[in-house]
């Protein structure tokens, strides 16, 4: 239930890069959130729904582009995707898989005018 | 979070000793819930959907589209713009045609920011300042229930003879009653209420240490407030996450909870000397730990009987010298 919390952090983000004045409002705001990240997306975008009003983020809608994260088998060292942090070596079958990425939570782009 | 409409959750965050509220861009500010809904119901969109077809090159602002259906959409219709004007303009599969132009471009601009910089640009400066100060801290994490406040205070208790100061930094939603628990040992605390937050963040530590002088080459507790999920996110500047599992929970406690386990640098197995009335699996548990974490270092111990301390106040003795692990591990040859 932290995710509001965080819909204000990306609103921060926005608001520092117009703070500038190169832009005026904003229509899209890119995020990447990978798949062992600890973000719920439904939640995160009620979350925006409520930290964006009022700001130069007023009319934005919020664009998650999912990623999975990636690991390293510990029995077959071969290097696959995971969705959670149990999954299994989709090449061996291996419960034992050492998480190298996968909490990416990021703000990857924003569309202005 | 407000339990009305979900907006800004540090407005109710409150560290012993002080009396505003906080917003998260650090403004300070007093403010009530009770008048401002942000239910649906003013501003329903029941009735058209934007599915399938692209508004990229014109702005809704203004206009209505109320009345007018998705099938509708699929070839050329009309707007009426606020200052009376009327478009038309095709809906195609590829961009639609719309004979207006606008004062500004839309363009993307790249930012490439992790949403967590802030908390983990604080817990940075909070780890500066504890290195500095020669302190070591431990974020304690746990359920409720699990034991945490009474492991504490043995804890605290036993340390005491050796000599290092102590600190406590109490995390919850509401009293202080942990941190009166804490101070019954003779060990200072600050209580840190997260109102309706669910965990602690970096900045709340920051300003809990300026109520807390920390004598130099000390051990600080955190105790988070009690939650599985939350505050695996959330770096406190910490030296060592010790995350405590009590066997009252059951075994499959870190698969259900696979990202507050797998950050674990130890995990504490704790009221086992309740195992036997329990019929508990303790090895079932630990399996489930190494599953999710296979690094860990697993304790089983008990905060009512003592068992198991000798090994859980060495590891706190032989981490505080040691510099914490790498955050990247080295891949296997």
């Amino acid at each position: 239930m932290h995710e509001v919390g965080l819909a204000q952090s990306i609103v921060d983000i926005v608001r520092e890069k117009a703070a500038d004045g190169s832009f005026r409002s904003v229509k899209t705001v890119f995020l990447q959130l990978g798949a062992l990240a600890n973000v719920e997306p439904e939640a995160l975008l009620f979350g925006f729904e409520c930290a964006r009003r009022g700001t130069v983020a007023n009319d934005a809608t919020l664009q998650i582009k999912r990623t999975p994260g990636t690991a390293v088998c510990a029995a077959c060292g071969a290097e696959v995707t995971v969705q959670t942090r149990l999954d299994q070596c989709s090449a061996c079958g291996s419960g034992q898989v050492l998480v190298m990425s996968g909490d990416e939570f990021r703000v990857t782009e924003l569309e202005v005018s | 979070m407000c339990g009305t409409c979900g907006c800004s959750d540090k407005a109710t965050i409150s560290v012993e000793g002080e009396h505003h509220h906080v917003l998260a861009d650090g403004s300070v500010v007093t403010h009530q819930h009770d008048d401002h809904g942000h239910s649906n119901e003013g501003h329903s969109h029941d009735g058209h959907s934007h599915d399938g077809h692209s508004h990229d090159d014109h702005s809704h602002d203004g206009h209505s589209h109320d009345g007018h259906s998705p099938e509708a959409h699929s070839h050329e219709h009309t707007h009426q713009l606020p200052d009376g004007r009327v478009i038309r303009h095709h809906h195609h599969d590829e961009a639609p045609t719309v004979q207006l132009l606008h004062d500004t471009e839309v363009r993307r601009i790249a930012v490439e920011q992790d949403v967590m910089a802030k908390n983990d640009r604080i817990a940075e400066l909070n780890r500066v300042r504890f290195g500095a100060n020669g302190t070591f801290v431990i974020n304690l994490m746990s359920s409720p229930g699990s034991g945490k406040t009474t492991l504490l205070v043995r804890t605290l208790q036993a340390l005491k003879s050796f000599g290092r100061p102590l600190a406590v930094i109490e995390g919850d939603q509401q009293t202080s009653l942990d941190a009166e628990r804490i101070r019954a040992t003779g060990v200072p605390a600050v209580q840190v209420n997260t109102g309706k937050g669910c965990h602690l963040d970096a900045e709340m530590v920051l300003r809990a240490l300026s109520k807390q002088a920390l004598a130099p080459g000390g051990t600080l507790f955190i105790e988070n407030v009690g939650n599985l999920v939350c505050p695996a996110g959330f770096d406190l500047g910490e030296a060592r996450k010790v995350v405590i599992a009590s066997v009252t929970e059951g075994e499959e406690k870190p698969l259900k909870y696979p990202d507050m386990f797998a950050i674990a640098d130890l995990v504490l197995v704790n009221k086992v000397d309740l195992v036997d009335a329990l019929g508990f699996d303790l090895l079932a548990l630990e399996q489930n730990v190494r599953r999710v974490n296979p690094k860990a270092l697993i304790l089983r111990v008990s905060a009512r009987t003592g068992h198991g301390f000798d090994a859980w106040l060495e590891w706190l003795t032989t981490s505080a010298v040691t510099p914490p692990p790498p955050a990247v591990e080295a891949r296997p040859a």
